[in-house]
Formats: C-alpha cells, structure tokens, sequence
C-alpha cells in the first residue's frame, strides 16, 4: 500500500473513532470526571487533611499525578478493547477494515491514537478539575507530557490486545476489573512504595502502573520512588512487547478469523 | 495506486483446504479459475463450502493449504495487493447500525487509501444509483432489509473493485428489488467488472451467469459454461407427474443429493 493511501487508512480509522468519542461524550469524557471529583474530594480533601505531609507536600498533591494517570490509563485500555471488540462481536463490521488493504500495523496505529485521545483529552479534564481542589504543580512539563504518551499508548495497546482476542463481553470486563483495577490500586497512586513491606515492594516492581505514576508523578512534583531512566526503560519494552503481540494477533488472526 | 493485471484470471484456485478447529473439514482440495469479465455462479446447497471459499478469498477465513490467486496476486504471500481487486457483499449484514449511509461508504473507501476528496462524490453517486440517496444521513439500522443488501453494494463498489464478489445477496429481498439489483450488476459485468455470484435463486444464476461451479460437501462435483451444465439435464427426469423444477434446478438436485 502506498504511503499517501496508508495514512489515508490510518486517519479514516482515528477519524471514525475520534467523532464517535465526541458523539457520545457523557459515556466517553464525564464518568472519571465525576469519578476524579469524588477521589478529589474524599481521600485529598477529607482524609487527606488528616494526613502529614508526603516528601514535604501535602497528600492531595501527592495523589494527583496518579488520579490524573488513572484517568488516563482506563480510558485509553476501555476505548480500544470496546471499540474493536463491539465491531468484531456485535455488528461484525470489523470485517469492513480485514477485506481492506489495510495492513495490520496501521490496525494497530489507527485504534491505539484512538484510545490515546480519548485517554490523553480525559487525563487533561480531570487534570483541569483537580485545580479546584489544589494547584498542582509543574515541575518538568516535558516529563509529563512524555508519560501522558507513553501510558496511554501502553494501555491502548493492551486495551486492543484484549478487544482481538477477547471472545465473549466477559473477555472484555474481566480484565478491566480482575487485572486493571488492583494493578492500578497497587501501582503507587494512593501511597509511596517506600512505605510498603519488603514483600509487597517485590510486587510493586513488576507493576507497570507503578513506573508510569512514579514518571507522572515527578514531572509534576519533581520526586519519585524509583529512577526515570529506569522507568522510561521498562515502559518503553512494555510497549514493544505489546505492538509485538497485536501485530501477531491481526497477521494471524487468532481471535479474529476461524 | 492500485494496478490490475488483466491478462491473469480473476480468481484461480489450486487444491484449495480447509479444517476448522472443531475438525469440520469444509473445502477438501478445491480447485477454480474465473476467467476476468465472467459472470461466474457457485452453487451449493448450504454448508457444501461456498462462503468458507469466500471468506478465504477475502481475508477473513485462513486457509489450511492450497493457493488463491486474484488476478495473478498470491493472498498469502501478497494479501493487501490481492484485496484491492476484491469488492464483497457478505451473506450477513455487517456494518454498524448506528452509522449513517453516507459515512458507512465513505470510510470504506477510506480503508482503500481513497482520500474524502475522491470518496465523497463517489459515494454520493453509489447512493443515487440504488436509490438510497434519501436516506444517506438516517442511521442504517432504520433501513429496510432491502436497503441494507443496496447499502452493502454500494459500499462494496465504492473502491471500484474489477472483482466483486456476491453471497447470496438477494436472500430476503423481494421480487422487484432482486431484478433492478440483478440489471444492476449486469451494467457492472457490462463495463468489465468479474463478478462472483452465490444464490439458492437457481433460475437466477440460469439466466445471468455465463460459467457455473456446483460444490457439494468440500468438493466441486461440476464446472463448466452453464449450457455444458445444462446438457446434463435429462428430459426423462423427474418421472412424469413429479414436481418438474428449472432445468438448472434439477441439475443441481441431481448431483447434490448424496
């Protein structure tokens, strides 16, 4: 396929996703909205208030980086695997894009900048709304804007790793809720992984979340458990690992063809 | 840009196989040529093979062994080349009910590496000609079934394939529909288009097609122009006071009963 008819394929795929985000706005933009406030609210402001002080700034400072980084991460994984798999399952219209020239890189390329939009436009929403409650702030904006990328490709990758293989709506909700919700609860957004048993620190290690919200968190604070090398370094092998697997999923089409 | 050899056969088939995971042996060793310009028939009764053998042709089922050639271009060694030339209307409705007409087409077109510029009036004059003009901006789902099959057409064509290929798209259509549908393709046959056709509408295909392939349980059990079909009709078949179908008809019983 020529380069001008691939990246016209690549923006019809972003472009279809990007309005359909817009067109349904309150399933898509307000519930981490409405979630965040509620985050916000309870454990900065009321609990929050109660608690000392984290690497000398207070706990509701300490906590917004990774509820900015949540927002992000879920709806980046929930746009791709629901967006792909709804087109493979229910109207079958996925077919519309596998008879298609289409090679499976700009598949891939096309559904994850979808689920990065959505991901990065909600993150930035709710980073708006935090203002309200305290003024983050900004330490390294370039380091930000690095793990706002980064981590929302990452879980829009693995959000359409799930969407292709997936092959029931259980496939689908499992692992947001089995493996994404505790990943995300463990992964250093509510506490610092210095505070934690020796034995739970081992786990926090092999959690992506907690590299990405220690990223996040020092662009914002300038302060994190663990190097930004290092985490630069294992996120971008993630993401490797991740392309890697969706590029075989649609070249093979386990999953998606009998 | 998309280049067709038109000295090569539109479709040639060699000792094409497939075994489904479940251990159903659909096509057992297949093999089919479709002159380009021909208006081909590929009979069977259901589940004898035919939209498992489309299905390998478009990209959408893998092949265990064999070899598919759309004008000269290896779908496995050289698949999106290969899929340019494919136009295909499916047997089941497959696009997004909550799309509209217009756009349903127009991304189509899209997934080709057709720029909007191009694709816009293109589709535009699709929906004039099978008059759903009126109905490009009204969501698909409110389409009668009728519409929908048009729908599928148009977005099958928008691409402006040289091969299209056809599953049974008249099931479910009325009488008056199925004949500007069939002067339709004629018109398309007409401008060098090669078309595919699968229907349980065997007086249809009697008069439309030019060459005809029955294929019963996995395997062609006839190919040939449709006259050398036919003169295998016995005028002594069926006895005297039995129900007396269509010439074509009682070819087909003939060599599908067993």
């Amino acid at each position: 396929m020529p380069l001008k008819s691939t990246w016209t394929s690549f923006y019809t795929i972003l472009r279809k996703d990007v309005v359909r985000i817009f067109r349904i706005w309150p399933q898509t933009f307000l519930p981490s909205i409405v979630t965040s406030v509620l985050y916000f609210l309870v454990f900065g402001t009321i609990i929050g208030s109660q608690l000392g002080d984290f690497n000398g700034v207070s706990y509701i400072h300490f906590i917004i980086p990774g509820l900015v980084l949540l927002a992000v991460v879920t709806n980046a994984f929930t746009n791709t695997a629901s967006t792909f798999f709804q087109a493979k399952f229910f109207s079958r219209n996925i077919d519309e894009i596998l008879v298609s020239p289409t090679p499976p890189w700009v598949i891939i390329g096309g559904f994850v900048a979808g689920g990065m939009v959505r991901g990065i436009l909600v993150g930035l929403l709710v980073l708006a709304v935090s203002v309200f409650f305290a003024l983050p702030p900004l330490m390294h904006p370039f380091v930000i804007l690095l793990f706002l990328i980064l981590s929302s490709m990452i879980f829009a990758l693995a959000g359409l790793v799930n969407g292709i293989y997936a092959k029931s709506f259980d496939g689908i909700t499992i692992i947001p809720t089995f493996v994404l919700t505790p990943l995300i609860y463990l992964g250093g957004v509510f506490y610092s992984v210095a505070s934690l048993p020796a034995i739970f620190k081992g786990f926090t290690l092999v959690n992506p979340i907690f590299y990405l919200v220690n990223g996040f968190r020092y662009g914002f604070l300038g302060f994190s458990d663990v190097s930004l090398s290092l985490s630069i370094s294992v996120l971008l092998l993630l993401t490797t690992i991740l392309i890697a697997i969706n590029w075989y999923l649609l070249r093979t089409g386990l999953g998606l063809k009998q | 840009m998309k280049i067709t050899n038109m000295d090569e056969p539109a479709l040639t088939i060699n000792n094409l196989t497939k075994t489904y995971a479940s251990g159903t042996v659909a096509l057992s060793g297949v093999s089919l040529t479709i002159p380009t310009g021909d208006f081909f028939a590929l009979l069977g009764p259901n589940g004898a093979g035919k939209t498992t053998i489309i299905g390998i042709v478009t990209g959408l089922v893998n092949k265990t062994s064999g070899e598919v050639k759309v004008f000269g271009d290896d779908i496995t060694t050289n698949p999106e080349q290969a899929k340019t030339h494919i136009g295909l209307v499916g047997q089941e409705v497959n696009f997004n009910p909550f799309e509209k007409p217009f756009d349903i087409i127009v991304n189509q077109a899209g997934y080709y590496g057709i720029p909007r510029s191009i694709a816009i009036p293109r589709a535009e004059k699709l929906l004039k000609d099978l008059g759903l003009h009126e109905k490009r901006d009204q969501r698909a789902m409110t389409l009668s079934g009728g519409m929908k099959r048009r729908l599928m057409i148009a977005r099958a064509l928008v691409h402006e394939p040289k091969f299209l290929i056809l599953d049974e798209p008249t099931a479910g259509v009325d009488v008056e529909l199925r004949r500007s549908m069939w002067e339709y393709l004629k018109g398309l046959t007409a401008k060098g288009v090669t078309i595919l056709l699968t229907t349980h509408y065997l007086e249809e295909a009697e008069q439309l097609c030019k060459h005809v392939a029955i294929i019963n349980k996995g395997s062609i059990v006839a190919s040939g122009t449709m006259s050398e079909i036919l003169a295998m009709h016995d005028d002594n078949d069926p006895k005297d006071g039995a129900y007396r179908a269509g010439k074509l008809e009682e070819v087909f019983i003939k060599l599908t009963q067993n």
